[in-house]
């Protein structure tokens, strides 16, 4: 489903050139939950940022879904990672001035849904993760745990056949961190949705499909 | 999707109260001062009290004579109205008044300052003034020299205090008593062809002016009348080739130069040939307005940046979920479209105080300044202008944002 060959990005400033992927070359299966693990600027979320459009690399190939990513316009991209991709951040990423619905409603106002579409989806997604009962809060009155739930519930309700979650389990202890696996792990089985997830927790790690090791940019395990 | 923006958008209001604040008071302050502007210009060109013949009137105001290095000018004489202007075919009708002296007069020992003016009496035709009581004087009483006198409503009240009728009572103006004929509505002095506060005949000037002053030059205002707008060029052309054929008056000028224009182009003449009233008129403005505007504008371009920027965040967010930097330029257009908005309603409601007092006041004789239509919807496409110049720019640079980049800065 995805495939990267010889991925390599670099990063230049007047003086300094790094290099963080080195000829990542990977083939990630429709269905498969992938784990990313290394080393703090190993690479991991340059990876995952590539992966998901948001960042180009600076030479090899991705093709998802047999699709060529290269060359694709700006709208193009935007239409792509909204069909396609569904993103969950260390840090959540929720809209502070918007309530946990409008936050979760998000990619589907980029899509043509209407607005009862949209209200539906977003309880159905709120529902999954456990929140229903938190949608007209606002994300300073939630904990990190349900921060985390509410960015989930907005990676899939847009129904994406990817998520990336960049360190979902980052910012959270334990017990927090096992629910939100959970919630992954679940949507995983029964949706068959692709994860990718950067992590730096061995034991998460452990309870995906595969890992793959990363250090100084180059892929080793 | 509109919604959305609305709710982000006064949130967004909402937590950055002092921002918030300077730029609401940026715009509005400024809305406020073009609303009066334009309320001020829209009352002096737009309003057609008394001259409501304004269509079929040509104005001649001002009369110059220019020499290889001098030039003199001012408005013209009785005599060149009545016997150069007066000898065309087309005008059916000539008003002609002087321009407004003042003197003082005194009323149980109360000092009042008064403007008073002379005319003729088809001045009474071409104009229409609002008469409250009484009539104008006639062709029979100017040639009379009878002392009589039309005055202003305020001056009605100012000299003879609240009483129901004052005709055929007397009022002294320059120490000379004139039978008061006649009462009418007030006229701003921003007319100032037209304004007084007592309109007296030609003929009891004192001076004599009017008698013994046979040069072009003088103090008197002339309006044309053709008998249908559709001769106003005709009278306009007649009235050109007329001072074409006039001979200057003394050696060292060598051109003579007068205009019968229509009311606007004659309200700003500068009697100067090579500089047009109107285009300096015009050029004033705009630059006035523009300066006026570009400083807010530019205030609010930096606000709007800064504020921006620190929702990269969330710009992040809503590009890595499928907004395109066309739908994000949008949602930030609009909201700030709401932001001037709601300035605009501020600076609307503003204007409306700062007119009250203006009017009461009464800063300027006679002008009464309201807020009309026209200033309103002046004033809302100046809000929208504000909000497309001051949100288009940080909208774009914004979106120009990478994704990455943006996510990182909390």
């Amino acid at each position: 489903m995805i495939r990267l060959q010889n991925i390599e990005k670099v990063y230049r400033t007047d003086t300094v050139e790094t290099l963080a992927l080195n000829k990542v070359s990977l083939e990630i299966a429709k269905g498969e939950f992938l784990s990313v693990m290394g080393p703090s600027g190993c690479g991991k979320s340059t990876l995952l940022n590539i992966i998901g459009l948001l960042d180009e690399p600076s030479k090899g190939e991705i093709r998802i879904d047999d699709q060529k990513t290269a060359n694709l316009s700006d709208k193009q991209l935007a239409q792509f990672r909204n069909k396609k991709l569904g993103f969950i951040f260390q840090s959540y990423h929720l809209i502070s001035d918007l309530q946990v619905l409008d936050n979760v409603e998000l990619p589907l106002l980029y899509r043509s849904a209407t607005a009862r579409e949209r209200k539906q989806l977003a309880t159905e997604a709120l529902a999954k993760v456990g929140l229903s009962n938190r949608v007209k809060h606002f994300p300073s009155q939630l904990s990190g745990g349900q921060k985390q739930r509410v960015a989930i519930a907005r990676a899939i309700v847009g129904r994406p056949e990817i998520i990336l979650a960049d360190e979902p389990t980052g910012n959270l202890d334990s017990a927090m961190g096992n629910e939100i696996m959970d919630i992954l792990i679940q949507l995983n089985r029964d949706e068959g949705t692709t994860i990718i997830m950067v992590t730096h927790d061995e034991n998460m790690a452990h309870k995906t499909h595969r890992l793959v090791r990363l250090f100084d940019g180059s892929q080793v395990q | 999707m509109l919604k959305n923006y609305l709710k982000i958008a006064l949130a967004v209001l909402r937590r950055r109260k002092f921002f918030t604040f300077i730029s609401l008071f940026g715009i509005s302050f400024t809305l406020t001062i073009l609303l009066v502007l334009t309320a001020f210009i829209d009352k002096v060109v737009g309003d057609n009290y008394p001259d409501k013949k304004r269509d079929r009137s040509l104005y001649v105001s001002r009369l110059s004579q220019e020499g290889k290095n001098t030039m003199s000018s001012s408005p013209p004489s009785f005599y060149f109205l009545t016997h150069y202007a007066g000898s065309l075919k087309t005008p059916v009708k000539i008003a002609i008044s002087s321009g407004f002296n003042g003197t003082n007069t005194y009323v149980n020992n109360k000092k009042i300052a008064v403007n008073y003016k002379y005319t003729n009496a088809e001045y009474w035709d071409v104009l229409e003034y609002d008469f409250l009581e009484g009539k104008a004087f006639n062709k029979q009483q100017v040639d009379n020299g009878d002392k009589v006198a039309v005055i202003s409503q305020d001056m009605k009240k100012e000299y003879f205090g609240d009483v129901p009728f004052v005709a055929g009572q007397y009022i002294e103006a320059d120490n000379v008593k004139y039978r008061v004929i006649g009462v009418v509505k007030n006229v701003p002095i921003t007319s100032y062809m037209l304004y007084s506060d007592i309109y007296l005949p030609y003929t009891v000037a004192k001076d004599g002016g009017y008698k013994t002053n046979k040069g072009y030059q003088g103090g008197y205002y002339g309006i044309l009348l053709a008998n249908s707008a559709s001769d106003l060029d005709k009278m306009h052309n007649e009235y050109e080739q007329m001072v074409q054929r006039l001979p200057a008056e003394q050696k060292q000028f060598t051109k003579v130069n007068s205009h019968a224009d229509t009311y606007i182009k004659s309200y700003v003449d500068t009697g100067n040939e090579r500089q047009s009233g109107t285009f300096i008129v015009i050029t004033a403005i705009s630059i006035f307005a523009f300066i006026l505007m570009i400083l807010p504008t530019l205030n609010l371009v930096n606000i709007n940046i800064t504020r921006i920027m620190e929702r990269s965040s969330e710009i992040g967010v809503r590009k890595a979920f499928g907004a395109s930097s066309r739908t994000l330029v949008y949602q930030f257009i609009v909201e700030n479209i709401i932001l001037t908005l709601l300035g605009g309603l501020i600076g609307i409601i503003l204007s409306i105080i700062v007119l009250k007092v203006i009017n009461s006041a009464n800063l300027i004789a006679n002008l009464e300044l309201s807020i009309n239509f026209t200033v309103l919807f002046i004033g809302l496409l100046v809000c929208l202008v504000f909000g497309l110049l001051s949100g288009v720019y940080p909208a774009w640079r914004m979106s120009k944002l990478n994704v990455v980049t943006a996510l990182k800065a909390q």
